[in-house]
């Protein structure tokens, strides 16, 4: 079977237009509790929209429900272009094979090595050689650096190292959209930075959609002032005074509801006391 | 704790919402028992997963069935005696041995053996996979867990619970005849031609069907617990215990129930 290398996989969704994921009037409750109450928004394609809310605003479910792990009890949800919350299960994985998730905790396959965490999909597809799936495996550990723990078990790395980890394993495919839950949470600033840099480059290097959910002001900030620079291979921060835009926005809920959907700069002048006790 | 703080802690639930509750989860066993059954007819099949599975729960599980069945034997030919010593049918004691063995003890005793470490063990590690979001993981990486996790436990406790049953069948009349032979002074030509005759084909039957039963029930119950835990470790550690007490208590149930279907249905003694 011919091989195709990622940077091409990326390439070829570049001319998809239209939004990548559209959420319209989703409602949800768990147990009676009300999660999510009537919330719209859409991610355009290339676009990296960030969930800020306080814990348990329901920000987690939004990715849940993006990716079909959850239904909602009201309205309608949209992927790739397709109405998922009519679609079977078997539809939906199908589906998930042009999503990638990085779950809070990472959520490795503890019983499995770094290498079987990293090829796991490709392995369930089995359409692969193994000395491509090897090839591909070592690419996505070499994109977040750790090409040496490929022998090791989730067990043996850091809290870091495990969240890079997951994100190898998520972009193995070159998903079309990527879907992160509080990547940065729980790490130390340096490390943090780091996951950050990925994030950068897998939306300027590969345009990948992304719906990152973090609790960490800063970290979307950073992604809407910085770009991914390809000749130092190191992410830098825009020039003073560049026009050029990052695709960075910013949802806040609040109550089920959403509050603000904007980019970085109506974020910064939103007069809502919510909003502004928020950023503060 | 003060009575009255403890009390207050305690969550009262309606009637109904307890009976909503518990006919919910036997609507999800149920479902969750079917995926797996259909599973088998969808590809992948996991052969290395059953292999695997096959291994832990058969191999792993060969020294407590060889154990607790020669030592079930050995009880049951040591009560029995004084019993028949009163009739003067002590020879008798094979065919006692053998029939009670091969039809009952030997199925029921593997079956509580292998729940006990089986169930257990399916649970908590399935477990550990939902509380860890394993199990959601294996969803977004497109893997069906029914199909990855659950089947390959079934079927390969189904297979493994049926040769681990004719092993304790086998070393329960070893251990009748170690009793026999060793205490009861009994000729051993005499207790192992008197066990084998005494069998008909109707007590194998019934003593094969019965371990294919609890071979699913032990694993699909291990594995609904399993998945639906929730809750953290102590969630994990309260599926764990809850899989071992209901697949233990079916299967006893199942007992009685299938004998008396097997018993007319093939009409034996």
């Amino acid at each position: 079977m011919p091989t195709v290398p990622i940077e091409m996989l990326a390439g070829q969704r570049a001319e998809s237009s239209g939004p990548v994921v559209v959420f319209e009037n989703v409602v949800l409750a768990f147990e009676d509790k009300p999660v999510l109450d009537g919330v719209s928004f859409s991610v355009s394609h290339g676009e990296t929209k960030a969930l800020f809310g306080i814990a348990g605003s329901g920000k987690s479910s939004i990715l849940k429900l993006a990716l079909g792990l959850i239904r909602p009890d009201a309205g309608r949800i949209q992927v790739l272009g397709h109405d998922i919350t009519e679609m079977s299960e078997d539809e939906l994985l199908a589906l998930r094979d042009r999503i990638g998730m990085i779950f809070q905790e990472s959520a490795l396959f503890d019983s499995l090595t770094v290498r079987d965490n990293v090829a796991f999909r490709l392995m369930e597809e089995g359409k692969l050689s193994e000395e491509e799936i090897e090839r591909r495996v070592r690419e996505a550990l070499s994109f977040v650096e750790l090409e040496h723990t490929i022998d090791r078990r989730p067990a043996e790395l850091s809290g870091g190292m495990r969240r890079r980890v997951a994100i190898a394993r998520a972009i193995i495919t070159q998903p079309e959209l990527l879907l992160y839950d509080s990547p940065t949470g729980g790490l130390d600033p340096v490390t943090s930075t780091t996951i950050v840099e990925l994030i950068v480059k897998q939306r300027d290097v590969y345009k990948t959609s992304a719906l990152l959910v973090s609790h960490r002001l800063q970290d979307a900030f950073t992604m809407a002032t910085h770009y991914f620079d390809r000749q130092t291979n190191k992410m830098s921060s825009l020039p003073a005074g560049s026009k050029r835009e990052l695709p960075v926005t910013f949802l806040v809920i609040r109550d089920g509801k959403v509050i603000f959907d904007g980019d970085a700069q109506q974020l910064a002048s939103s007069k809502d006391d919510y909003i502004r006790e928020y950023i503060s | 704790m003060a009575a009255g703080d403890f009390l207050s802690n305690v969550e009262l639930i309606s009637p109904s919402e307890f009976a909503k509750g518990k006919i919910l989860a036997v609507q999800n066993y149920v479902l969750l028992c079917g995926q797996a059954m259909a599973n088998l007819f969808r590809r992948p099949l996991y052969g290395a997963d059953i292999i695997q599975q096959a291994d832990f729960i058969g191999w792993g599980s060969i020294s407590i069935i060889v154990l607790a069945g020669f030592f079930t034997g050995a009880v049951l030919a040591q009560n029995s005696a004084s019993t028949l010593e009163r009739f003067g049918s002590v020879s008798l004691i094979g065919q006692l041995v053998s029939v009670g063995m091969v039809r009952q003890l030997g199925p029921v005793i593997t079956g509580l053996m292998v729940a006990g470490r089986n169930a257990s063990g399916i649970a908590s590690e399935l477990g550990s996979m939902k509380v860890t979001e394993q199990i959601d993981a294996m969803r977004a990486l497109g893997t069906d867990p029914t199909k990855k996790l659950v089947t390959p436990r079934v079927v390969a406790t189904v297979i493994m619970l049926f040769f681990l049953t004719i092993i304790a069948d086998l070393f329960g009349i070893v251990g009748g005849s170690m009793v026999a032979i060793l205490m009861l002074g009994l000729d051993s030509h005499q207790y192992w031609t008197s066990s084998w005759q005494v069998l008909q084909n109707a007590d194998v039957i019934t003593g094969l069907i019965q371990p294919v039963f609890y071979g699913f029930v032990i694993s699909t119950i291990g594995c609904y617990y399993g998945m639906t835990a929730k809750g953290g470790t102590q969630g994990v550690g309260r599926g764990t215990t809850q899989a071992v007490v209901v697949s233990s208590v079916l299967i006893v149930v199942i007992d009685f129930f299938l004998t008396r279907v097997l018993s007319i249905v093939l009409v034996y003694r």
